[in-house]
């Protein structure tokens, strides 16, 4: 669904018609999202101030960032010192080939994954398949999803649109489990699969919530142990990571780990939190004898060169802006074709591939402001919706769209011309059921899935006469 | 090999030049001055005192499905202890070494199998051992966690392979919040971190089908926590 022969924005139309229309699995996206509502609003109380707390974390997103430089090369020296590697990838091309180089050099067989979102972004998993080496995704939800063959749905919560007796007939079929409708079951069976896995395997690949700058650290988020168990056996571990997760300091966790679990799933803190500061030291009875950090850019430096849109940097990918957003519960996450589903994939994708054949995303949203509003590190995503609105149309002006503006401001400054089309207007919609959602009807886009409100026959302006010479 | 360390901080440095507008916050300290933004005060509160924050932990486990216990002293710690492994049916446990841990161990009754993580230690073993025990670095009162690290804790595995991790923990290690935790490793570690830092909020869980909860994804399936003064 990612990557398709036909441009994104025609895809994106037929993919949102088809799930728009099947009511059923958006009530149960709907539902889902709808728990999320409560025990958020439940643990955000329990914050002495969560708006100052927001104030806080955007403040130190907004100086990491802002120094990217300084604190990137700061994070590479303290973690070189470790015993770490570190490689600066400029695009997915280089990355790929990094890892893959790796696991030539080192006679890797086999891979464990946890969850990493920048690995979806540059396709590696198919990069390394194709060479032959098998790589097993640990976190349940992408492991549903790469049985399934599909991307996942939302980048926090990958398989959350499938239901049990889905994932259930998944199994069945994939690695021969029995039949169940318990989700214990289910998770059990994964657990089993995967156990050995974590033990045989050469090389461990993760990603990153956060780069640590002054003690040279990642820092992995989740729930399940498996990112943990990926990272303690296998000889090699890489980590891929978007240059943009920096924090400046190690203390600076004690904000943003409780941040990205009230943002993320409503937890007041995420099973595991853990500080990664290089491979297996002196002493230590197990670890990764490497470990690798990927550097990844893939255009995010053209994201940060935008000023104005700078702060869409500060994600933590908590996937807030998703669980709240109305677009995303009723065209649900496939059918975005990005990596970054929801406001702030709208948001940033136009950035990293291009703005005009992403420019239609901008435009999927109600701009109600709920992203905004849920968004932990405070980032103004819904006006940078109307910005990549506003630079698409600067970059490339639609004439026709010019030109009905243009009639709009000459009419609107013709008083007596725009009362007299006012009241011709109400006779004209008398036609409009002779084209009403047909390919010649003016109003196609609206009318092919709306009804259109009849027109008073008398504007607001003669009824407000009226009523005032009724009064005397 | 670096790959495009140069090209990429050139991009940075070339985008950096406009200075970006504060969407959010109040305009602070820019430049290259360092900014602090203290946050701790908007964090959840917790108590001033020992016992605030001992309630605090314990209400936390409860809501988090951590089995938590304050012992009255070591002797029924290790009472605890052999009952979780004759309800269990336990047949070997992993543990490391370490002074809580070896008092603890000195309290029971000498019939524990138990399996050394500290050196080489053989994986396959421990991941069949039917629970761990380990130290911790401290307590979190204000999120119910327990940090460990590589040196307080055995190593990586310990805590995470078996199927029920046990915490010995002395009542003085709980702390209030994860400030509190972060100074205290930089006090002790000062400047030579251990490889490995993880905080543990409850046993492993997931919510990945139908977002409804299940313990013990990849992880333990059970959390217990002995206190002892």
């Amino acid at each position: 669904m990612s990557e398709s022969a036909i441009d994104p924005k025609t895809q994106f139309h037929a993919d949102a018609d088809v799930t728009t229309a099947d009511t059923d699995r958006r009530a149960f996206v709907r539902k889902a999202l709808g728990g999320y509502k409560t025990t958020r609003a439940k643990t955000e109380s329990a914050f002495t101030d969560w708006e100052q707390a927001r104030e806080a974390a955007s403040a130190i997103k907004y100086e990491g960032v802002n120094h990217l430089d300084t604190i990137l090369t700061q994070f590479e020296t303290n973690f070189t010192a470790r015993g770490g590697k570190v490689f600066w990838a400029s695009n997915s091309q280089e990355a790929r080939d990094y890892i893959l180089g790796l696991c030539a050099e080192k006679g890797v067989k086999s891979i464990v994954k946890s969850k990493a979102m920048t690995s979806e972004e540059i396709h590696l998993n198919a990069a390394l398949e194709e060479k032959g080496y098998g790589v097993i995704e640990s976190d349940l939800g992408e492991f549903i999803q790469q049985l399934k063959k599909e991307a996942p749905y939302h980048f926090v919560f990958p398989c959350m649109h499938l239901k049990r007796e889905e994932i259930s007939a998944l199994f069945e079929k994939e690695i021969g489990s029995a039949k169940t409708d318990s989700p214990e079951e289910l998770t059990m069976i994964a657990r089993r699969f995967m156990r050995r896995h974590y033990l045989e395997a050469d090389m461990g690949i993760s990603g990153a919530n956060f780069i640590i700058a002054d003690t040279g650290m990642i820092s992995i988020t989740e729930n399940e142990g498996n990112a943990r168990l990926t990272c303690a056996h296998p000889r090699i571990h890489v980590a891929l990571v978007g240059i943009e997760k920096v924090l400046p300091r190690l203390a600076d966790l004690a904000l943003f780990l409780p941040m990205l679990a009230t943002g993320g799933t409503g937890q007041n803190m995420t099973c595991y939190n853990s500080m990664y500061a290089g491979p297996r030291q002196e002493g230590e009875s197990d670890g990764p004898e490497e470990f690798h950090v990927v550097l990844l850019d893939n255009h995010r430096t053209r994201l940060l060169a935008d000023p104005e849109q700078r702060d869409a940097l500060h994600c933590i990918r908590c996937g807030a802006c998703l669980n709240v957003c109305p677009i995303f519960k009723n065209i649900g996450g496939h059918a975005y074709g990005t990596t970054y589903q929801g406001p702030i994939g709208s948001v940033i994708t136009p950035h990293f591939k291009g703005l005009q054949d992403w420019k239609h995303l901008s435009g999927a949203s109600s701009l109600c402001g709920a992203c905004t509003e849920a968004c932990p590190v405070k980032i103004d995503i819904h006006h940078h919706l109307l910005h990549n609105r506003r630079n698409a149309m600067k970059q490339k002006p639609v004439w026709w769209e010019k030109l009905l503006w243009q009639g709009f401001a000459w009419m609107m400054n013709r008083p007596r011309l725009y009362s007299l089309a006012i009241r011709i207007a109400p006779w004209m919609q008398k036609l409009h059921p002779i084209v009403f959602g047909s390919v010649l009807d003016p109003a196609r886009g609206w009318t092919q899935t709306r009804d259109l409100p009849e027109m008073e026959p008398q504007s607001f302006s003669a009824w407000m006469k009226a009523r005032k010479e009724g009064r005397k | 090999m670096t790959g495009s360390r140069d090209a990429i901080l050139g991009r940075i440095r070339e985008a950096l030049r406009v200075e970006a507008p504060h969407h959010a916050h109040a305009k602070i300290a820019t430049g290259n001055a360092p900014v602090t933004a203290p946050f701790r005060e908007w964090l959840p509160a917790v108590g001033p005192t020992e016992a605030d924050r001992v309630a605090l932990f314990a209400r936390l486990s409860e809501m988090l499905k951590t089995e938590f216990i304050e012992c009255a002293d070591m002797t029924s710690a290790a009472v605890q202890l052999h009952r979780l492994v004759s309800e269990n049916g336990w047949k070997k446990i992993a543990i490391h070494d370490g002074k809580l841990m070896n008092a603890l161990l000195a309290k029971t009754d000498g019939t524990l199998e138990t399996m050394s993580a500290d050196g080489s230690y053989d994986k396959f073993e421990m991941e069949q051992c039917d629970a761990g025990i380990t130290e911790c670095e401290c307590l979190v009162a204000q999120t119910g966690s327990i940090c460990i690290t590589t040196w307080s804790s055995g190593g990586r595995a310990l805590s995470v392979l078996p199927p029920h991790h046990i915490v010995i923990a002395s009542r003085a290690q709980v702390l209030a919040d994860l400030t509190s935790a972060y100074e205290l490793l930089a006090q002790k570690y000062a400047g030579k971190y251990p490889s490995f830092i993880s905080f543990i909020t409850g046993p492993s869980r997931t919510g990945d089908i139908e977002r409804i909860l299940v313990l013990g994804a990849h992880g333990p399936k059970k959390l217990t926590v002995l206190l002892v003064p």
